[in-house]
């Protein structure tokens, strides 16, 4: 064995500091390596699985036994791994750095939750198995539940439902569950214009009408025209407290009576509790419904794109309508799965099921774990460090950036900035983009809607202070670019495994699977 | 606090920064009546990972884990074996703690995997696309039916009697409030699906049959000819698997002309995990892509001509339609969806075709034990992993019993449909490549025991 210097130490050529960007003949550059599709790398015949040997049976199906190839390639498990690891590189992550999606909430996904969701207990159980021989599931459901109902004051919750976006349609079921069940036909939803796309989209999904509801200058709900529209049409309103501004709407108690007294529900999107988790509880406020992301505020990953698990809680006044099923322990102590057969005796009024099974499971052991981890002290201090980090930003950058309502106070939980003061000719877009390159992910932009050119800072609470001031250096760099019209901007990133992306292409003429290039095709007809 | 780095200097050091004399200057937006000043009572402080794991473990504990005994159930879950780089891959922090791809130049991991998986689904179900996963199964039927309302611009749905019971109760209860008219009845113990029954009841007004194919009752029946009823009189066939692997033995849905397929994929790469996180799968014909709902990656190229991939048709979604969106989807199921997608290349069609040939000859083998017991009939004349046995007795009992002595023997129709007193007495077995012959013998002895 030896050293592949063969002893000689190398040391940098004279004129090698400046190396000249040439392409290789593989299109890698080192450590960045390209990797094909699986489609082009792989074998209709070759597989990474070594399947049990089948017992000898006569084929009974029906006659319907599949004729042609299905066209499904095949990879070793050492191919398969270094496929999937070398396409792993080509990702930005929480992992790699901070990750400043405003309304995302991309906080540290501690390990020990994944190794608990793994526990042969939780992850390899049926979801019909006898309830006795699932008590320590239904257990988990029922623990993280009192958690949410207790760490925001309501008196009811549903586990069920996926995501943010089915909690939102699980609240909103819930609304008109409850009006129907008191013969009142109300038609409109309010939804204020800084509102989550999802929000609108759930209330029409519904067959709601959907009205927007005005901000005031300030960036938060204009409390004397939602009054004004409130009446006997209005269903409910729909508030994102803290909203997508990163402002607190402070006068939700005071519009929450209105709607009451006016005869409508009010709903809270809980996307943004991390920012006041254990220091102020939704119920106090005359909340009806919200839903709590479990994928933001209770650190379950966001795995590209889900799962996440959406749990809603409710008031005493919705409670009784949310959906099937639900876990309650029953005087002996053993806990029950509520399921259709027994609604009739415990909860005649539920609107009914809205997924098969019981919901996210997965993921309410995941965020039990983190919550127990916590405690209720250590909840209220991720709230306080989330904000604390939030205005640490805000403060850090808006002398180089315009932050609409810097001026008015504290922010919560992430940082407003516009495109207001850039160059001509200089967008949100380019800072983004910039961003890519100084090794950050770009934070959320031209949202909310309310802000021209938005940028939405969220920095959570799981960065160092060490961390905010590299990202704030690199984010002030980039707004002085875009602020002197740096043209290189406009063709950022010019680092990463790709190049801007023609998306307008993309929409014209989808490609959305893959086919075999036709001269291959050509080829194999010969 | 092992998650948060920031130090009682740093903090005192940030708020100087900031301008605040003390942390609750920051939260002075919430009314001062409502701000809790303290951790809430009555609930636990912080707590080591040591603590916490004992904890985690002890209700764990509590529960009869699927792979330490023999195993027969399915209905809608099915128990495979997962390769171990599965696991280890989807747990790579880029994969796991990665976002929904909207900055595709440092996406393309996502992003790539994601035009693989809907190739993958796409010709999995014989379809034109899919999509880039849905919740689950029960979703994606649901979303399914509102999509063929889009296209038809009628809504009444045709629902078969095979159809998961839970995935009715999903479109039950979302029809409620949509204005959808539900056409549906419970299943028969025959032997077959009633397909002529089906077509006879398509007219004018429908807008979709929606079938389940291998159905709940493990059946499979060829879809032709309702495809082409369901077509002529101007409605789509949706069909349904809950069961992916099936599809590598069973000519695929789209080949027997669904319009659209949906599925429930956790078979493949996810395992049970009691119910959930799954992920839906959902394809459809190429000239209703522009009513699917859901995420799509699409192939373009770069600024220097480089393939890449991005989130493309989004004018369909409610982040920029707002109220006239598809659907109100937003997270969908991308890491179940990598799961599923590693494991399907790992198989490849050689595995995924021997994966299923293996389940079939276990099927087959355990049917054939089962139905040798005095007063147990077998329904099926056709199925693929999964049969439906009719016992002389009402069957949910016997689950529990069967239970008690260690072993989990399929699904009782009384768990599925407690209003059914036809059903009492079915039992939907599924048997799958973690079966062994030994836990064949031990499921048919204890319930020959218990029968007699």
């Amino acid at each position: 064995m030896s050293m592949n210097n063969q002893g000689r130490p190398t040391r940098p050529a004279e004129d090698s500091a400046a190396s000249p960007a040439f392409a290789t003949s593989t299109g890698n550059r080192a450590l960045m390596l390209e990797e094909a599709l699986i489609f082009e790398i792989g074998d209709a015949n070759r597989t990474g699985v070594d399947l049990p040997e089948a017992p000898k049976a006569a084929s009974r199906l029906g006659g319907l036994e599949r004729k042609s190839a299905i066209g499904l390639p095949g990879l070793s498990e050492q191919e398969t791994v270094r496929h999937y690891t070398r396409l792993s590189r080509q990702n930005y992550a929480i992992d790699l750095g901070l990750f400043p999606l405003g309304s995302c909430t991309m906080k540290h996904n501690p390990r020990l939750n994944e190794k608990m969701a793994r526990l042969p207990g939780f992850a390899d159980i049926h979801p019909l198995q006898p309830i006795h021989t699932v008590q320590g599931a239904l257990a988990v459901i029922d623990e993280l539940g009192d958690w949410l109902i207790k760490l925001t004051g309501m008196a009811g919750v549903a586990m069920s439902p996926k995501a943010g976006a089915h909690g939102e349609l699980c609240g909103i079921l819930a609304i008109r569950s409850a009006l129907e069940a008191r013969g009142d036909k109300r038609s409109v939803i309010l939804v204020p214009e800084s509102a989550h796309g999802t929000n609108p989209a759930t209330a029409a999904f519904v067959g709601y009408q959907v009205e927007d509801i005005p901000a005031k200058p300030d960036g938060r709900v204009d409390v004397d025209a939602l009054k004004a529209r409130l009446g006997p049409d209005v269903a409910g309103v729909m508030i994102t407290n803290p909203n997508t501004c990163g402002l607190f709407e402070r006068d939700l108690k005071i519009i929450s009576d209105a709607v009451h007294e006016a005869g409508g529900f009010v709903y809270c999107d809980g996307a943004n509790f991390n920012a006041v988790v254990g220091k102020v509880r939704p119920g106090d406020l005359g909340v009806d419904a919200m839903h709590i992301n479990l994928h933001k505020t209770f650190s379950t990953p966001h795995g590209g794109g889900g799962p996440g698990s959406g749990p809603v809680v409710f008031s005493d006044a919705l409670a009784p309508f949310a959906p099937l099923p639900f876990v309650e322990r029953s005087e002996d102590g053993k806990l029950a799965l509520i399921e259709e057969e027994s609604m009739e005796d415990h909860h005649a009024s539920s609107f009914g099921r809205m997924v098969a099974f019981h919901g996210q499971m997965g993921m309410f052991t995941r965020a039990l774990t983190y919550i127990l981890s916590h405690g209720a002290d250590g909840l209220l201090q991720v709230a306080e460090d989330a904000v604390l980090n939030a205005n640490y930003v805000l403060r850090s950058l808006e002398d180089v950036l315009d932050a609409p309502f810097g001026a008015a106070g504290p922010c919560m939980h992430e940082a407003l900035f516009s495109d207001n003061g850039l160059a001509d000719g200089f967008s949100t877009l380019d800072i983004a983009k910039g961003l890519i390159d100084e090794g950050f992910h770009p934070m959320t932009v031209y949202f909310p809607l309310v802000v021209h050119g938005a940028m939405l800072v969220e920095p959570t609470e799981t960065e160092s202070k060490a961390a905010l001031n590299q990202f704030i250096g690199a984010m002030r760099s980039v707004a002085l670019r875009a602020k002197q019209g740096d043209p290189s901007l406009h063709s950022a990133p010019h680092f990463a495994p790709r190049r801007r992306l023609d998306e307008t292409l993309a929409a014209r003429k989808p490609v959305l699977v893959w086919t075999e290039p036709v001269a291959e095709q050509a080829e194999a007809a010969e | 606090m092992r998650y948060l780095p920031l130090t009682t200097q740093d903090r005192s050091s940030m708020l100087a920064t900031i301008g605040a004399a003390a942390i609750d200057d920051l939260f002075v937006d919430i009314p001062e009546e409502a701000r809790l000043t303290g951790p809430i009572h009555g609930l636990p402080m912080h707590a080591p990972e040591m603590a916490v794991e004992r904890h985690m473990k002890a209700l764990a504990s509590q529960n009869l884990v699927a792979g330490d005994v023999p195993f027969f159930m399915g209905a809608g879950a099915y128990r495979h074996h997962v390769p171990a780089s599965v696991d280890h891959l989807i747990q790579r922090g880029e994969f796991l703690t990665a976002y929904t791809p909207y900055q595709p130049e440092i996406a393309q991991g996502t992003l790539q995997m994601l035009f693989e998986f809907q190739t993958q689904v796409a010709r999995l179900l014989g379809c034109d696309v899919a999509n880039a996963s849905m919740y689950d199964g029960s979703t994606a039927c649901w979303e399914a039916i509102g999509m063929a309302r889009r296209i038809t611009k009628r809504a009444t749905a045709l629902l078969s009697s095979g159809l998961h019971p839970h995935y009715v109760g999903v479109a039950k209860t979302m029809a409620r409030f949509t204005g959808d008219a539900l056409v549906h009845q419970a299943p028969s113990l025959t032997p077959e699906t009633d397909i002529a029954g089906l077509i006879g009841q398509i007219d004018k007004n429908t807008s979709c049959v929606v079938v389940q194919y291998p159905d709940i009752l493990g059946r499979v029946d060829d879809l032709s000819a309702l495809a082409q009823a369901a077509q002529a009189a101007g409605a789509l066939l949706i069909a349904v698997v809950t069961e992916p692997v099936a599809l590598g033995a069973l000519r695929s849905p789209g080949e027997m002309g669904a319009d659209i397929v949906v599925g429930e994929g956790q078979s493949l790469g996810v395992g049970l995990q009691f119910g959930g996180p799954y992920v839906g799968l959902f394809g459809c014909k190429q000239k209703y892509v522009r009513q699917m709902p859901g995420r799509l990656c699409g192939e373009t190229v770069d600024a220097e001509g480089k393939r890449g991939f991005v989130l493309t048709l989004s004018t369909r979604e409610q982040h920029i339609r707002r109220e006239k969106a598809t659907s109100n989807i937003c997270t969908n199921s991308g890491l179940c969806a990598l799961a599923f997608s590693i494991h399907m290349t790992l198989l490849g069609e050689k595995g995924l075709r021997g994966l299923a040939e293996v389940n079939h000859a276990m099927a087959v083998t355990a049917a054939e034990r089962l139905e040798k017991i005095a007063g147990v009939k077998l329904l099926n004349s056709s199925f693929f992993n999964e049969f439906t046995l009719v016992l002389p007795k009402d069957a949910r009992s016997i689950v529990r019993a069967l239970a008690d002595r260690k072993i989990l023997g399929g699904v009782s129709l009384g768990r599925l449909y407690p209003e059914e007193a036809d059903l009492a007495n079915g039992l939907v077995v599924a048997v799958t490549e973690t079966a062994t012959l030994d836990d064949i013998e031990a499921f048919a002895t204890n319930l020959e025991e218990l029968l007699a």
